[in-house]
């Protein structure tokens, strides 16, 4: 408001109390203020809406996870207002013909009545499902993004252990879920996670019947499983989500090389109205493909498979796809079993199915752990990694997916063998062999490509892009034309760190000091294996070196030419 | 000479003598017994057709009397559906050996399938072609139609899947998808268990619960595809391939021009 000028008062009414003047004032101003005095809103918006975040389509895969979370919570209320978590008998009398009068459980029989008489219940329904595949896949990819970049480097190591835990929790949100409706496919997944309690070697008997309140399926399955998926797994999930985000703002965003970005730093725009808008908008482009699956795409059309019969198993029977490598193992597991004094252990269903999981879990949680050790690394990092600048930690990841891919490939094996007219057991073959093959081949030629590239950027980096323009000089030799690449590019073509490879250290330095470090000799071969195979990339003077030669090349090629005129 | 002439006439009556008790006897047959009706001489001629047929396409594996080779089973006592069902869907006669024969083009008439048929049920008794009235669903109730559902998802589902879309089985076989069949030859299908599939006896499944069947699965084909597009139907393998290429593809493609969009800092 503009100062007014001081006027002598006259009139007395002028210095009566009155409402301040509020004229030009937002009208939410107001509420802010009354917040402000009683949470201390400012503070909060003044930290949070100045957050600045970094810029890359990546960053994104989290966000999605995130907001398929919470497409999740919002459908998934619809849906508990009418399914009825219980394994009573009753005939079903609703309006879906090909089942009237089929003696069906009461979860069986609410989840067909979501689908048929409940007015939007089929849609939200499938809404509900396609974003808890996506929700899945989403944590999936964006733990693969942060594996990829090596955002899981010191300080961020306790966000991945809390990002495993969010990985398993979806997991089991997911399963937990689909064996809800109680329908024939449901059931046989049921069957399998029974299968894998039972196979753990002296207690597996007993856990089952922990789980099952007795054998096989029992009658409370069903409402134990309810309790677990509506109640104290979303429970899990929000609390860990919230650690997750927390740590994140914590740690401020990781950001990709480029020009002014450093460990110190965060370049990108702030949160309030840069990414509050994208982010926003994204959430409702992430909701509007959910619905848009819901709608036109079928998912679970559990009227088909029929109620669950423990006596039925149909061809065709998957898992959803995140228990599919799971399935695809102990489909092409040996037969292994073997009877140790009464006790039964069953190989095939025990190593495969529980054994990887723990495997896979294991060795994705200590990873941190094991890079830094392998590295000596103890820095902090903020700067995300280019994947082929770690060329052996990018090669055991895609060597891990390969390995992945291939037990996923196994659990649709059925599908493959009808719809490319293969044998089942030529493909079983297969992939026995190439779940061991693959994945090293997979290793040796991504770790070859990281270092191709690695010296590529080399080359860019010491003689710039090459232009395409072929000159042809007097002597009749062909020659291309490079030009400097930006001093930005240079930077992130050459920011980063190359690690040394730990040397054997007994601890006691040349002087009989001792050293800072202990390195055992077989620490020092796996950190060789680890880092051994690295581009030098080019030093401050190999570039000016490079660019004076250049520039030499540039004052020959003058004088050649002048020479021709 | 008397005596020689009338031997030689004699000799010259013998044949007619012959003559005249052959058209007696065959008279008197002919009144004693009843005149052979037309039907049996179309089946002497239908079952003659079907052997021209099959000594041509046939025996070449199944053996000239049906007895069976090396590269086909015998067929003696399979009885007239199986033959029906074979040739109707196209699978008879077949162009090589396979892990299975599949269904094809079918190459005769109905006609000629009938005369092969009545041959080969010719070599021993088995299942005869079945009445309409065993097979077709005309007239069933929606009670019937649902339990024929659950008699197929009972019987049948773990070979050919929820609702017969086919499986698959060892070594290259495979149970074919139940859609485009026609209703008798599911009938005769189930009885007579062709290839990889057993035979399911009166005994196990009366004749109205294949008709349960069959009214199910027609039903089931005709019934709208609720929920939208089934996307190569596989259940939890195309569900988990279209959230991966349309879901995290597209939302990613989204994703990159969302960062590429407006203040951005690069």
């Amino acid at each position: 408001m503009m100062a007014k000028p001081t006027t002598v008062v006259e009139d007395r009414t002028d210095l009566e109390s009155r409402p301040a003047e509020h004229g030009a004032k937002h009208p939410a101003a107001g509420t802010a203020t009354w917040l402000d005095e009683r949470v201390g809103l400012g503070k909060i918006g003044k930290f949070g809406l100045r957050k600045v975040f970094p810029d890359h389509w990546s960053f994104l895969l989290g966000e999605i996870a995130l907001y398929t979370f919470i497409i999740c919570l919002l459908t998934g209320v619809f849906l508990t207002i009418w399914f009825k978590p219980s394994m009573a008998e009753t005939f079903y009398d609703g309006s879906y013909q090909l089942m009237r009068g089929i003696p069906i459980s009461e979860a069986y029989s609410s989840t067909l009545a979501i689908s048929f008489d409940i007015r939007g219940g089929l849609l939200i329904r499938q809404i509900h499902h396609w974003s808890a595949l996506l929700f899945v896949a989403s944590v999936t990819v964006h733990m693969l993004r942060v594996f990829f970049t090596g955002a899981f480097r010191k300080p961020r190591e306790i966000n991945w252990l809390i990002g495993m835990g969010l990985f398993t929790f979806a997991l089991l949100a997911g399963f937990s879920g689909y064996s809800l409706p109680d329908d024939l496919l449901s059931g046989t997944g049921l069957r399998f996670a029974d299968g894998l309690i039972r196979s753990i070697p002296i207690i597996g008997t007993w856990a089952e019947f922990f789980v099952f309140a007795g054998e096989f399926p029992g009658d409370l399955i069903i409402s134990r499983l309810y309790m677990a998926h509506i109640l104290l797994i979303p429970g899990l999930l929000l609390a860990l989500i919230s650690a997750h985000l927390a740590l994140v703002v914590y740690h401020k965003h990781t950001q990709y090389p480029g020009a002014g970005r450093t460990d110190n730093n965060v370049v990108g725009y702030p949160l309030f109205p840069v990414y509050a808008a994208k982010a926003g908008g994204f959430f409702f482009i992430v909701f509007g493909t959910m619905v848009l699956f819901g709608g036109l795409f079928q998912i679970n059309p559990v009227w088909l498979y029929g109620p669950y019969d423990p006596a039925k198993v149909t061809a065709g029977s998957q898992p959803d796809w995140y228990m599919g490598w799971l399935e695809g193992a102990v489909r092409i597991f040996p037969n292994w079993e073997s009877h140790i004094g009464g006790t039964t252990w069953t190989w095939a269903v025990f190593l495969p199915g529980v054994g990887l999981m723990g495997i896979l879990m294991t060795g994705l949680a200590l990873w941190p752990f094991i890079e830094s050790w392998l590295t000596g690394d103890k820095r902090e990092h903020h700067i995300l990694d280019r994947p082929r600048n770690a060329p052996t930690r990018t090669a055991l990841g895609v060597a891990g997916m390969v390995w992945y891919g291939f037990f996923w490939i196994g659990g649709a094996n059925d599908i493959i063998a009808t719809r490319f007219e293969l044998s089942l057991n030529a493909i079983t073959v297969f992939l026995r062999v190439a779940v061991i093959l693959g994945p090293i081949i997979a290793f040796i030629i991504t770790r070859r490509l990281c270092l191709s590239l690695q010296r590529s950027d080399r080359e860019r980096a010491l003689h710039g892009s090459a232009t395409g323009e072929i000159v042809r000089s007097a002597d009749g030799g062909y020659d291309e034309d490079h030009v400097p690449i930006s001093d930005g590019e240079q930077h992130a073509l050459t920011q980063h760190a190359q690690p040394k490879v730990l040397e054997a250290d007994d601890g006691s330095g040349p002087t009989g000091v001792p050293g800072p470090t202990k390195v055992s000799k077989f620490r020092a071969t796996l950190s060789r294996w680890y880092l051994g195979s690295q581009i030098l990339k080019p030093s401050a003077d190999d570039i000016d070196e490079a660019n004076h030669h250049e520039a030499q090349h540039g004052v020959e090629d003058a004088e050649a030419r002048r020479e021709l005129d | 000479m008397n005596t020689e002439s009338k031997r030689k006439r004699k000799a010259q009556a013998r044949p007619w003598v012959l003559v005249m008790a052959l058209l007696v006897v065959g008279l008197a047959y002919s009144v004693v017994v009843p005149p052979s009706s037309s039907a049996e001489t179309e089946m002497t001629q239908q079952i003659e057709e079907g052997k021209a047929i099959f000594d041509v396409s046939c025996s070449s594996c199944h053996g000239l009397n049906g007895e069976g080779l090396s590269a086909g089973p015998s067929l003696i006592g399979v009885g007239a559906a199986s033959v029906d069902f074979q040739m109707g869907t196209g699978r008879m006669p077949a162009a090589r050996g396979e892990a299975q024969i599949p269904a094809g083009e079918v190459v005769y008439s109905q006609e000629q399938i009938d005369a092969v048929s009545a041959y080969v049920a010719s070599f021993g008794p088995g299942p005869a072609i079945p009445e309409s009235s065993q097979y077709d669903p005309e007239g069933l109730n929606a009670d019937e139609i649902a339990r024929g559902g659950a008699l197929f998802r009972a019987n049948c589902s773990a070979c050919h899947g929820i609702v017969g879309g086919g499986g698959a089985m060892p070594e290259g076989k495979h149970a074919p998808a139940l859609g485009d069949t026609e209703d008798v030859h599911i009938y005769e299908a189930v009885r007579t268990g062709p290839q990889q599939m057993p035979t399911f006896s009166k005994d196990v499944l009366e004749d109205d619960d294949v008709r349960q069947i069959i009214g199910f699965l027609n039903t089931a084909d005709e019934a709208p595809r609720y929920g939208g597009l089934g996307m190569g139907n596989h259940g939890p393998v195309s569900e988990g391939f279209w959230i991966f290429l349309l879901g995290i593809g597209g939302l990613s493609a989204i994703a990159a021009w969302i960062a590429k969009k407006g203040a951005g800092a690069r």
